[in-house]
């Protein structure tokens, strides 16, 4: 079985700065409707089936507030 | 089915979330100089100094030994420290503000005297903490909140190279410049960050990795419009890449 | 083992520095206070110490902090123009109750005034001189043996209160040969100023977060009310050492019709005068602060119980006087009182007889 990657965003450190919409090869990071206790408008993973793993959204994140969870 | 998390905070951060304005550079220099840290496995025998500007938080988030210092005397801070302690590891955090300005004469100093400590060094091309001022390390035409007009050469000289210009000083040994708005370059510095810690626990001399970093907030532009400015604008003038490494030769290499 | 030296006050100071267990030496040339660094330098190398000429006076406090933030004893030395440059680093000392000591062999000014002893640096070591609310405990030597002892001392009282010490010397004391016993610095630690209390471990240093969670040092307090009680802590640290530590010598008629008061340099002439006087049948006595902050306000004013004519020797233009009225003013209203000033300003030096020619005139 091919191993499935999920992108976890942490709800209280997403500061909705988008860098990782921008460096993620395959498009599925959006800017969703759900707001934080700080009003930030939280990153969210669209579709996780098709994430690599290539961890450049959670790189990126000034935030550290991306985990990448690997499932086989 | 087995489940691994890939990619997670280091234990070299605390749990805590960062004050700093949203897609601001210190975040990433914060993580990964932590990671490298950690990874050195040094957590235990770090002592960080911390500059008056926006990273002066740093000691909420990293997890290791910090103290603050006087606006630009980080570097005499972290000298003493060092001679105090050779075998800990000393990190000395400055801004373009601390370092290229207030701070010049410390930071000169400290370099030509090979001091044994690593200088991690943030240029966003302005003041941070007091609201997006000239500093130094400003660009040519850029206005900030002190030049509204744009920097002119004629009033307020260059942009200064503070990799190029310290790595001329014999006492050090390395000096690197990296970004930290993509993936790759990310890793690059973090790369540079864990070279410029085997300089100093090898004690050959001083070291010193300078990081671009968007100012999203005092740049008045977005995170994305950043991270395009910085890359037409910054890295021509200021090149990304290994200056010098006059470090013991890795194993292997 | 005490052990008796022929030495310029500025070396045996450093030699005191070095007994009372200081391994860290930071410090940029200025006259009349050279002879420390060029001291320094050679032994620090003897005694696996540390001796770093710094590129400024700046610099050099900025080092004496991060020393002190891993929680070894350090010191800096300058004179006044130099310890005018290190008042931001001894704000920082004092706001992050960092120890450390630092010498000011005082030269005239302002400006860069001249190389003559002058003590016109009273109001920025006792007032503080950088910036917030703080106190640095200053102590005034007036013989060179004084100031060795004061100096081992400077580093006990930095340890127990965690707070900057200044020593106020100045290019009399510093310049001058005298032949002084170097106390053992245990043996003055048991019977000497701090016997009886126990210096405090330093569990605040930072040397690595090894065995425990990392610590940090700041003095940066942004959160709402954290910063007043920041100071109030301070403040109520103050206050215990008003209280037990002023210290004062008075010497000379216990019934006196004139006080003469003057501390370092210029308490050493006065004692002169006190002779003098002593011998023409005045009755007068000497005030010497040793502690110029905190001030021995209590051992002035119970001189002016019984004596209401002052005569305030100082080598400045009237800064220290205002001390001296403070502290009379506790027992009598300043109407009642004459309170006269003697000042040599820009390096001119009060010498006995007109020390005591002066008295003469105030009594009469
Ligand atoms: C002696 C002194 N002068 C000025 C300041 C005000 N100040 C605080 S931070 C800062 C500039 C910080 O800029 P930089 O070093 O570039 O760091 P950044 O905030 O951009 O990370 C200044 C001027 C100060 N705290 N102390």
């Amino acid at each position: 079985m091919p191993a499935h990657f999920r992108v976890k965003v942490d709800p209280n450190l997403c500061k909705s700065c988008e860098l990782c919409i921008a460096v993620c090869p395959k498009k599925i990071m959006v800017i969703s409707d759900q707001k934080n206790d700080l009003g930030f408008r939280l990153a969210l993973c669209t579709d996780h089936s098709a994430c690599t793993g290539c961890m450049a959204c959670a790189l990126v994140c000034p935030d550290v507030a991306i985990e990448i969870i690997r499932t086989e | 089915m087995s489940e691994k998390i890939i990619f997670t905070r280091t234990e070299g951060l605390k749990p805590a979330a960062t004050t700093y304005c949203p897609g601001c550079g210190h975040g990433v220099a914060h993580r990964i100089l932590a990671e490298a840290v950690a990874e050195a496995k040094a957590l235990e025998r770090t002592v960080a100094v911390a500059p008056v500007g926006c990273a002066v938080y740093g000691y909420d988030y990293w997890n290791f030994d910090t103290t603050e210092a006087a606006h630009g005397r980080t570097p005499a801070v972290a000298t003493a420290i060092k001679r105090v302690l050779p075998d800990r590891l000393v990190i000395c955090y400055q801004g373009d503000g601390d370092m290229a300005s207030i701070g010049m004469a410390e930071i000169v100093h400290a370099a030509n005297r090979g001091e044994k400590f690593t200088v991690i060094f943030i240029n966003n091309a302005n003041y941070g903490m007091t609201g997006g001022q000239m500093a130094p390390t400003t660009l040519i035409g850029q206005k900030t909140a002190t030049t509204p007009y744009g920097r002119t050469s004629e009033e307020a000289g260059y942009p200064m190279k503070m990799a190029e210009f310290l790595a001329q000083l014999p006492g050090v040994k390395y000096a690197a410049r990296g970004a930290l708005h993509k993936p790759g370059l990310i890793r690059t510095a973090k790369s540079y960050i864990k070279r410029a810690f085997e300089i100093q626990e090898a004690k050959a001399g001083f070291s010193i990795v300078e990081l671009l970093s968007i100012c999203p907030a005092n740049w008045g532009l977005s995170p994305l419009e950043s991270v395009q400015k910085l890359e037409e604008l910054m890295l021509p003038i200021y090149p990304l890449g290994l200056i010098k490494d006059e470090g013991p030769k890795k194993e292997g290499a | 083992m005490s052990q008796i030296v022929f030495a310029k006050g500025n070396e045996a100071m450093a030699e005191a520095a070095i007994l009372a267990g200081c391994r860290y030496y930071f410090g940029y040339p200025i006259t009349p206070q050279n002879e420390v660094p060029a001291y320094m330098s050679r032994r620090m190398p003897e005694v696996n110490g540390v001796f770093l000429q710094a590129e400024s006076e700046v610099a050099a406090i900025n080092m004496v902090f991060g020393a002190a933030v891993t929680g070894v004893r350090a010191m800096t030395s300058s004179s006044s123009p130099g310890i005018s440059l290190k008042q931001e680093g001894i704000s920082y000392m004092a706001g992050c109750e960092l120890p450390g000591v630092i010498v000011n062999v005082v030269r005239g000014g302002p400006g860069l005034g001249s190389i003559a002893p002058a003590q016109s640096d009273y109001w920025q070591s006792t007032r503080g001189g950088g910036h917030g609310d703080y106190r640095t405990i200053v102590l005034a030597p007036h013989t060179v043996q004084e100031l060795v002892e004061l100096t081992m001392d400077a580093f006990d009282l930095a340890d127990f209160y965690r707070n900057p010490v200044l020593i106020l010397s100045d290019g009399l004391l510093g310049q001058m040969m005298e032949s002084v016993v170097m106390p053992d610095p245990q043996e003055r630690r048991k019977t000497g100023w701090l016997a009886g209390r126990e210096l405090p471990p330093k569990t605040w240093a930072l040397t690595g977060a090894k065995g425990r969670a990392p610590q940090l040092i700041r003095s940066l307090l942004m959160a709402p009310g954290e910063l007043e009680s920041h100071n109030l802590h301070l403040a109520e640290k103050y206050a215990a050492i008003e209280k037990n530590d002023a210290q004062a010598e008075i010497i000379g008629d216990p019934n006196p019709e004139i006080v003469l008061a003057a501390y370092g340099s210029s308490a050493r002439l006065a004692k002169g005068a006190l002779e003098i006087l002593k011998a023409q049948g005045i009755r007068a006595a000497l005030f010497r602060p040793i502690t110029l902050w905190p001030f021995p306000t209590q051992a002035l004013a119970k001189l002016a119980v019984k004596a209401d004519r002052f005569l305030v020797v100082e080598m400045s233009m009237g800064q220290f006087i205002e001390d001296v009225q403070l502290a009379v003013a506790r027992e009598k209203s300043l109407k009642q009182v004459r309170i006269e000033l003697l000042a040599r300003p820009g390096g001119g030096i009060p010498l006995p007889e007109e020390i005591a020619g002066r008295a003469r005139e105030v009594l009469a």
